[in-house]
């Protein structure tokens, strides 16, 4: 069982949690993740590591509740128990001095893309940060990123905060102002990488993402999170998850993750409508 | 009662398997085999010709003293008998179950050059049965403490018997296990219906008894590696067991279509995730009610795959297998199961294509027919086989999965050598 220390929502829906996990503390790098499970019905959850205390034995998670489990894992309280978390899994992020290196978080992409933003600073980047929500709301750890970053630019696809706009209209800006930019990390949905990877390809810029696709054990041993790069099959758990973006078939791996769609949106169904239920039962007593 | 004469035992016809009805059992998860009663085990024993020089025990990878285990089983002392197989083997209830015997103890029994061999597993099966469900199963000695820390890695049977043994002799063991549950294989892989995670766990509550330390979500090369096992931690040993069953995939276009499983995959979302019982449990897994499955390989998991696709309500469940039935690998009882239950088994012909459609679900695979070649003659990288024709499935096949050969691909997942000294590395033979 592994101890949530603490848990407060960045956004709505969108949950930060710091586990004591001391080994995975001690040993995960930048662009790990870990596998959750919560229960003995439970899936296992491919999260991203956002960032952790080898002091305090700790690693920090940020879910976005979509699906049920993910929406279960939201209800958890400073001081609830995950029954297992296994890592740190995956290959870490490649880090160098690039030179100048651009990190983009869409939504929950932000957390992902934070630990790996911290890693290109401390290798000497200077890195400038574009985080996109739908509103104000959802643009989440710009403080955190803004003692990390040189430059910290926040975009909303209503205006509500910062730059109107999509992220890759950010990008654009920087990269046609004149600035060189010699590295870009894009983490978010799909559509935004695959965005990402467009606005960058003319340019010739090495573009990173990390891809989400359908997990079970996150070990290389089932398969299921397969994915195209460069015409090759690979396997995300293992060989990933940071590809090159201009080599990741987007398309495949946006179908791929419809897979389990019906049972997915039945699941949820059931679970929001417990939800009310209890709710209802809650007002009624 | 006299004794029998050697002519009386070979007269004995061996005693079949009492089992689920195949049309019943086909609907459902639990156990096929029923397991011998008292009177069958003791009929089957008296089969048992009690070989001055027993062949059978040569066949058995650890040992079973098999003889006179069975001997015991005649004269009716079922503990005894478990107690005597327990000195060589901490599994039986999965052995008895899942070892390939006729290949095993049961291919050297000298009753099986004229008639049948005596059911070794079926016997060994009993055994453990009746003591796990009357005594419980009870403790074996543990050796003087010896102070060493041995580390497995890997709660698979080799792990499981490895810990056993080396828990008995003295020493303390962990088990490290990525997954969050015990039991590898036998817990992911084989089926309920073949294999009931409740005498898995049994078995591996019994080592817990014994001493052994087991600890999951530890991914040894991530979450530990061996040179901490060994220089932090303390341990002496380390032994390697986590399998060869990375999957394969044949590199073939359209294997990334939605629908095209490898065995790993479809089985552990069913099996250790539990997916039969969706929505009971979280895990889903693709919905093959009225739907075509197609398994290619031959193998026991391949047979695992297809039955479970049977279970889950598909219209058709085939086997296709690139030789004929002689070269199948799989268990025969698997094969024999699998008919009873309905599968059809297309030999000979290959995969060369998945089809699918614009959203990216499989709806149909190009297949290939071979013909057995003779070995002499042709140098191919399969010389069994030979081209005849290419075909393409008429009927619309949803769902597939692809069962090949296991690799040895450890580094892939582990950088980890065995070049340490005290580091064993156990490594199945790719099939």
């Amino acid at each position: 069982m592994f101890k949530i220390v603490s848990a407060e929502f960045l956004a709505p829906e969108v949950k930060r949690f710091e586990i004591e996990a001391p080994k995975i503390a001690a040993k995960r790098k930048a662009g790990q993740f870990v596998i959750v499970r919560i229960s003995a019905h439970g899936e296992r959850i491919p999260l991203t590591i956002a960032d952790s205390s080898v002091e305090r034995g700790t690693i920090t998670i940020i879910v976005q509740g979509i699906g049920k489990t993910t929406r279960e894992i939201n209800e958890h309280k400073t001081g609830d128990f995950f029954m297992d978390v296994v890592g740190p899994l995956g290959l870490p992020s490649h880090i160098e001095n690039f030179g100048t290196a651009v990190s983009i978080g869409g939504g929950v992409g932000t957390a992902i893309a934070f630990p790996t933003a911290k890693a290109l600073k401390e290798a000497g980047n200077h890195t400038i940060s574009i985080i996109g929500g739908k509103s104000k709301e959802y643009v989440i750890l710009e403080k955190e990123l803004r003692e990390i970053c040189d430059e910290v630019y926040p975009t909303t696809d209503d205006g509500s905060y910062g730059y109107h706009g999509f992220v890759t209209g950010k990008l654009k800006d920087i990269i046609e102002s004149g600035t060189k930019v010699d590295f870009v990390l894009a983490i978010g949905p799909i559509p935004m990488m695959k965005a990402v990877a467009e606005v960058t390809r003319p340019y010739g810029i090495k573009t990173v993402v990390s891809l989400n696709p359908v997990m079970v054990d996150g070990t290389g041993m089932c398969g299921g999170c397969r994915a195209v790069v460069g015409g090759q099959t690979v396997f995300v758990c293992v060989d990933g998850p940071e590809f090159d973006a201009h080599e990741v078939d987007f398309t495949l791996l946006m179908k791929r993750n419809n897979t389990y769609r019906s049972e997915e949106k039945s699941a949820l169904d059931k679970h929001v409508c417990n939800i009310d239920k209890q709710f209802a039962e809650a007002i009624n007593n | 009662m006299a004794e029998l004469t050697k002519k009386e035992r070979m007269q004995i016809p061996r005693q079949p398997m009492p089992e689920q009805a195949p049309n019943s059992r086909n609907k459902n998860f639990t156990e096929v085999n029923l397991g011998f009663t008292e009177e069958l085990a003791k009929l089957e024993a008296e089969r048992c010709l009690q070989c001055p020089k027993p062949k059978c025990i040569e066949g058995c990878p650890v040992g079973v003293q098999i003889k006179d285990f069975i001997k015991l089983v005649a004269d009716g002392d079922y503990l005894a008998a478990a107690s005597k197989i327990k000195e060589n083997n901490v599994l039986p209830a999965v052995c008895g179950r899942v070892c390939p015997q006729e290949e095993q103890c049961e291919a050297k029994c000298v009753t099986g050059l004229k008639g049948e061999s005596v059911a070794i597993g079926r016997l060994e099966r009993f055994v453990a049965d009746y003591e796990r469900t009357t005594t419980g199963i009870r403790q074996a000695e543990i050796k003087t403490k010896t102070g060493k820390k041995v580390a497995i890695i890997g709660s698979g049977p080799a792990g499981l018997s490895c810990a056993g043994e080396l828990v008995q002799l003295g020493h303390t063991v962990t088990v490290f296990e990525a997954l969050h549950d015990i039991g590898g294989v036998l817990i992911y892989g084989i089926p309920e219906f073949r294999l009931p995670k409740e005498i898995v766990k049994a078995e591996v509550d019994a080592l817990e008894a014994l001493g052994v330390e087991f600890k999951t979500n530890s991914v040894i090369g991530f979450t530990d590696t061996i040179d901490e096992l060994m220089t932090v931690e303390g341990y002496d040993a380390v032994f390697i067991g986590v399998g060869a069953g990375l999957p394969y995939f044949m590199n073939l276009p359209g294997e990334n279509y939605n629908g095209v499983y490898s065995a790993n995959e479809f089985l552990t979302r069913v099996n250790l995730m539990k997916a039969y019982k969706f929505p009971e449990y979280d895990t889903p897994v693709f919905d093959v009610k009225g739907k075509n499955v197609a398994v290619f390989g031959g193998g026991n998991t391949a047979m695992d795959a297809v039955r479970t696709s049977k279970r889950l309500g598909a219209a058709n469940a085939r086997i296709i297998y690139r030789r004929s039935e002689v070269e199948m690998p799989a268990r025969i009882e698997e094969v024999h199961h699998a008919k009873e239950e309905g599968i059809e088994f297309v030999m000979l012909t290959n995969p060369l294509e998945f089809l699918g459609d614009e959203a990216g679900w499989l709806h149909g695979v190009k297949l290939k027919r071979w013909s057995l070649a003779n070995l002499m003659l042709l140098e191919e990288e399969d010389p069994l086989r030979y081209p005849v024709q290419s075909m393409l499935c008429q009927s619309t096949w949803q769902l597939l999965q692809l069962v090949t050969a296991q690799i040895q691909s450890l580094k892939r997942q582990h950088p980890i050598s065995t070049s340490i000294n005290g580091v064993i590395s156990r490594l199945k033979k790719p099939q």
